[in-house]
């Protein structure tokens, strides 16, 4: 399948800032299950920083603003072309080793009921790749998807008690509890094309991923109850939603920032 | 039991050579100037505002750390092979650093669990896959040795993120020159006052790719409530390099900039002075105002570098130090010259169960504690210190380390009785870039206390002037 995106983030502050410096994910990630055809990340009046590709395998983009400068807007478009893997993470390079995503993130600490979550799905489970789904298939039933019930400093724990949850709330509670069992897990932000009747989407997404010895890194999406497919777009990992963002930055100078953001995922008609 | 400590200066019954002269000083010095001298002593360092804890110990940062003048001697045979052993370390240390933020050969090979390595809190995901300039994570590597024989000198840590102390090396040297300019004219003492060059010289030949012109170096500190912001100005000030907070740089494009009052300058290489979590909000702490945001991103990419690399701090935890003599034997093909403390890994269960049996023998640390805090000196305390320490032990196994008490050596130190014997340590900094080097001498840290083994600052530790003598 061919995904089009378009993907706006409007940065608007009080009073003019200083200048601007993000950190950008916001390329797609080189493997097996996705081709990019054309991609654009633009920044209004900004200057492109050090571009490289990061021990994860992410490509990282950083872009500087000159103030005094009172809005800015990223806008990222571009066509990548998908395939179903079913998850797996075949074709993608990078050096940082599966081990490192076992410690564990202050959105991500396992409290006892993400624990137990975690050991209920590994008991009497030979298979890692049997307890993974489990364990997806457990979060998604302990979190209702209810947006506006947590927010993006809700710690996975919070939402397990709390029971309702967004992308972000499932993908940290199974991160937990995978790493609670011994199994490196990690957060992915990407893109999502909607389906209609299908459930909840969010079409700037997240999922969490699993390492499975002899397989490599498989995707969960508890939200969806499902394994990425050609439906989805992957940008880049981290240990938890901060640690993955797609768009870091801090601006210089007082006063507040409001953002709006809006994406847009679409199947291109062959 | 009474255990015999090696006296550096009075061994076998008479001084041994390079303390010959130091014999006639003190003969020849009344009680009355003696302690006048201690008084200017006390006062000069008060002047010059020398009075930070040293290694990030905490504590009253306006308490002046007491100076002892009775200086430490090494022969230059003694130094020569300690100074190769330094270097010897310095470089598996750096070999291994390179090595496990890229194929992690070391691990892949079974000589270090993984754990150790990838999960520990030092790692840093952020630099993995990348080389710094000339292959150097760790840039100053500061090695607490200790004595126990003439022969025996052992390695009792690896500091490998930002040692400090070294303000403490020359501020010695030249108190002890000033109050006592006969003493260098009697021995022929290897001057230190080449360390800041040397340092200057070490943090310009790892300039990163991007820059093409005489780097411009820069320390950067956390500001004036640090407890080391006397060393951080002190050598910015030697180095003749600026001195900036945060605040006083900005990424933009490619670079890292400082204002100036002649408008933005590029900055090559950054002597941090802050820990790896605050040095980019936009990499790691987002609440940090003490870093530089973007500053990863442009480092990454060749555009500036850290000294030390973020992600140093894995070569010095103290689990990691009991593989340092592994590493120099994977990755240099050589035999260790300075030998580790045997350690017990409290995380292994033999280990753990000899550690609890011998409490009362052994020396107990943190893994990631410093300063002298939350360890147990077995010899020197209480039954009940000893059963209320056992329990946190049993709580938390991988949490500690314990080694035997060492057998300190050491050396004359003037007391309110007189002239008296006290254990001492020493911390060489190692300087790695284009080249490996040192200068003749370092720390001497000195444990006041009668019969104390722990010389941090903090616990009543003092520091002398350490000299190494010419041939």
């Amino acid at each position: 399948m061919i995904l089009s995106v378009l993907h706006t983030t409007t940065y608007r502050y009080e009073t003019p800032v200083r200048g601007v410096v993000q950190s950008h994910r916001l390329t797609p990630s080189v493997f097996d299950g996705q081709k990019t055809l054309r991609w654009k990340v633009e920044v209004e009046g900004g200057l492109a920083g050090g571009a490289f590709r990061d021990g994860a395998g992410d490509w990282i983009q950083s872009h500087s603003v000159h103030g005094p400068v009172s809005e800015i807007t990223v806008r990222v478009s571009g066509d990548v072309e998908t395939f179903d893997l079913a998850g797996v993470l075949r074709g993608h390079r990078e050096s940082v080793p599966p081990e490192a995503y076992l410690r564990e993130s202050a959105f991500t600490r396992a409290d006892a009921a993400l624990v137990e979550l975690g050991r209920a799905a590994v008991d009497g489970v030979r298979d890692a790749l049997d307890a993974a789904h489990r364990m997806s298939a457990a979060v998604a039933e302990a979190i209702a998807y209810q947006p506006g019930a947590t927010q993006s400093q809700t710690s996975a724990a919070e939402a397990m008690s709390q029971g309702q949850g967004v992308c972000q709330d499932h993908a940290h509670a199974l991160i937990s509890a995978a790493r609670s069992q011994g199994l490196p897990a990690r957060y992915v932000s990407g893109y999502l094309l909607a389906t209609e009747g299908e459930g909840p989407h969010e079409a700037a997404h997240a999922w969490a991923e699993i390492w499975i010895k002899g397989l490599g890194w498989i995707g969960f999406d508890p939200a969806n109850s499902c394994c990425p497919d050609d439906r989805f777009i992957r940008l880049g990992s981290g240990y938890d939603a901060q640690d993955a963002a797609p768009i870091r930055g801090i601006a210089r100078g007082p006063g507040s920032e409001s953002l709006d953001v809006t994406v847009a995922i679409q199947a291109v008609q062959q | 039991m009474v255990p015999t400590y090696f006296n550096e200066m009075y061994h076998d019954g008479s001084a041994r050579p390079p303390y010959r002269h130091l014999e006639n000083w003190t003969a020849d010095m009344p009680a009355e100037l003696r302690s006048l001298k201690q008084a200017e002593a006390e006062a000069l360092f008060r002047r010059i505002g020398i009075t930070f804890a040293v290694y990030g110990e905490g504590g009253d940062p306006d308490r002046l750390i007491p100076f002892d003048m009775f200086p430490r001697v090494f022969t230059n045979a003694e130094w020569t092979k300690m100074e190769r052993g330094i270097k010897q370390r310095a470089r598996a240390l750096n070999a291994f650093l390179v090595d496990i933020y890229g194929r992690g050969e070391i691990v892949r090979s079974g000589r270090i669990p993984a754990r150790l390595v990838y999960q520990n809190e030092a790692y840093e995901k952020a630099v993995a896959g990348f080389v710094p300039p000339r292959g150097v994570y760790s840039h100053i590597v500061g090695i607490d040795i200790v004595r126990t024989g003439p022969e025996d000198f052992f390695v009792l840590e690896d500091n490998c993120r930002t040692p400090s102390g070294v303000s403490y090396m020359l501020e010695n040297r030249e108190i002890m020159m000033r109050m006592f300019p006969a003493l260098f004219r009697e021995n022929r003492i290897q001057p230190v006052d080449r360390y800041p060059e040397l340092l200057r010289r070490t943090l310009a030949s790892v300039a990163p790719a991007k820059c093409n012109s005489e780097p411009t170096v820069v320390i950067l500190t956390p500001g004036h409530f640090n407890s080391a912001y006397y060393e951080h100005s002190f050598l910015a000030d030697l180095m003749g390099v600026e001195l900036v907070e945060g605040q006083d740089l900005f990424v933009e494009g490619e670079f890292v900039w400082m204002r100036t009052t002649e408008g933005p300058k590029k900055v090559d290489v950054i002597y941090r002075r802050i820990d790896d979590a605050y040095i980019d909000p936009l990499c790691f702490r987002p609440d940090s105002m003490l870093g530089v945001p973007g500053l990863m991103d442009v480092y990454r990419s060749g555009g500036v570098s850290i000294c030390s690399a973020p992600g140093a701090g894995v070569a010095d935890d103290k689990a990691i130090y009991t593989f340092v003599p592994e590493m120099i034997r994977f990755y240099l093909g050589e035999t260790p010259i300075l030998q580790n403390v045997p350690t017990w890994q409290c995380g292994k269960s033999d280990d753990l169960k000899y550690v609890l049996d011998h409490l009362g023998e052994l020396v107990v640390k943190e893994v990631h504690g410093s300063g002298g805090y939350g360890m147990l000196v077995g010899p020197k305390s209480s039954k009940d210190q000893i059963a209320s320490f056992a329990e946190r032990v049993r709580a938390d196994p991988g949490n500690y380390i314990a080694q035997p008490t060492l057998a300190l050596s050491t050396v004359p130190t003037f007391v309110n009785e007189g002239i008296a014997p006290r254990h001492v340590d020493l911390r060489p900094y190692c300087l790695v870039g284009e080249r490996v080097e040192l200068v003749p001498g370092g720390l001497t840290r000195v444990a006041l206390t009668e019969g104390s083994l722990v010389v941090n600052s903090s616990q009543g530790g003092g520091v002398k002037d350490t000299w190494v003598l010419a041939e």
